[in-house]
């Protein structure tokens, strides 16, 4: 009888640590809990990056489904997506909003100009493909903070209602975009879709 | 001249800022609060530095944000939840006891009640087996005796 135990015991012992290590393969060290997921976007009052005098606030991204894509010319995989983006946009009628922000542009020192910022997206967008309805410029890096951002790219799916209905770190690449991303877009469409519906009846 | 004493303003100005995170309190316990919450927030993007050692982007906007929001008055705790609003709990080098980490400190003291258990049933064990051996022996001792 003590036998049996003396041998189970270990054994189960080292099956449930091995199944704790296997899960541990495929987890990804950076993932986060994000805490904005399922509320509204925080307020901001930002410029648009091209035309300074437009400001948005959150209730510009109200009225449609859309993606708010953290990018900067600075970051390497933003270049790498940039490519795809554009392919969602014109063949997958996808919507996407950049929120800008420039590494270099520490608001303490405020070294570079607007223009030149301008330039170089304008340049980037130019090698890459450009994927954006437009940009939202966050100077200060306030609103990547409020929306717990910590590098980019990163994105947020937001629903038209303007709540945040997924944050999604790293690139949109195929892969991601068919298991991850692509059916909760759908979903995002089809409440939309169906709420004008009803409000059309009503 | 107006001109001159703007441009020699201006560039004292970003002189202050010049040095990096060169930041300066009027209060020295405010200094230290700075110090001990940026040792002890954690940077969200470098997988294990605080914001005070990490030279990362996201660290710098931290620190900075963590100045201005103890220049606004806001205490060490207010800080500490303003970041963890935003990074999770992650941010911070103090973990809440809930029901994911209470096992942190639940395993250990665990731990040791199973070893002592454990040492206890066996010693016990062994105690029962060293008396029946002997018995066995002196019966057989008493038996050759015979």
């Amino acid at each position: 009888m003590k036998k049996p135990l003396l041998f189970a015991i270990p054994l189960a012992l080292f099956a449930v640590l091995v199944v704790f290590l296997f899960q541990g393969l495929f987890s990804n060290p950076r993932e986060l809990d994000s805490q904005v997921t399922g509320q509204t976007l925080p307020a901001f009052e930002l410029p648009d990056l091209m035309e300074p005098t437009t400001i948005y606030t959150p209730d510009s991204l109200k009225g449609q489904v859309s993606i708010l894509n953290v990018w900067g010319v600075w970051c390497v995989t933003c270049a790498v997506e940039l490519p795809y983006l554009t392919h969602l946009k014109e063949n997958e009628k996808v919507n996407f909003v950049g929120l800008y922000f420039d590494q270099d542009l520490d608001p303490e020192f405020g070294t570079k100009t607007l223009q030149r910022v301008q330039q170089e997206v304008v340049s980037m967008l130019g090698r890459f493909g450009n994927p954006y309805s437009y940009h939202i410029f966050d100077v200060y890096r306030d609103l990547s903070m409020d929306l717990g951002v910590r590098g980019a790219p990163e994105h947020f799916l937001i629903d038209h209602n303007g709540i945040i209905r997924m944050h999604h770190v790293g690139d949109i690449n195929e892969q991601v975009w068919q298991q991850k991303i692509a059916p909760v877009y759908r979903q995002l469409e089809a409440e939309m879709r169906s709420e004008i519906s009803t409000k059309g009846v009503s | 001249m107006k001109t001159l004493l703007l441009l020699v303003l201006l560039g004292l100005a970003t002189f202050a800022w010049a040095s990096e995170d060169n930041y300066s309190f009027a209060d020295p316990a405010q200094r230290a609060t700075f110090l001990r919450l940026t040792e002890n927030l954690r940077c969200p993007m470098c997988q294990n530095q605080n914001i005070a050692d990490s030279n990362a982007m996201i660290s710098h906007d931290m620190r900075r944000k963590v100045y201005n929001l103890l220049q606004e008055g806001k205490s060490e705790q207010e800080v500490i939840n303003y970041m963890k609003q935003r990074y999770g709990d992650f941010v911070y080098y103090n973990p809440p006891v809930n029901s994911a980490t209470v096992w942190l400190w639940a395993i250990p003291i665990l731990f040791v009640f199973v070893g002592l258990g454990v040492m206890f049933l066996r010693k016990r064990r062994q105690v029962d087996e060293d008396i029946t051996d002997k018995l066995a022996q002196a019966d057989k001792l008493l038996e050759q005796e015979k």
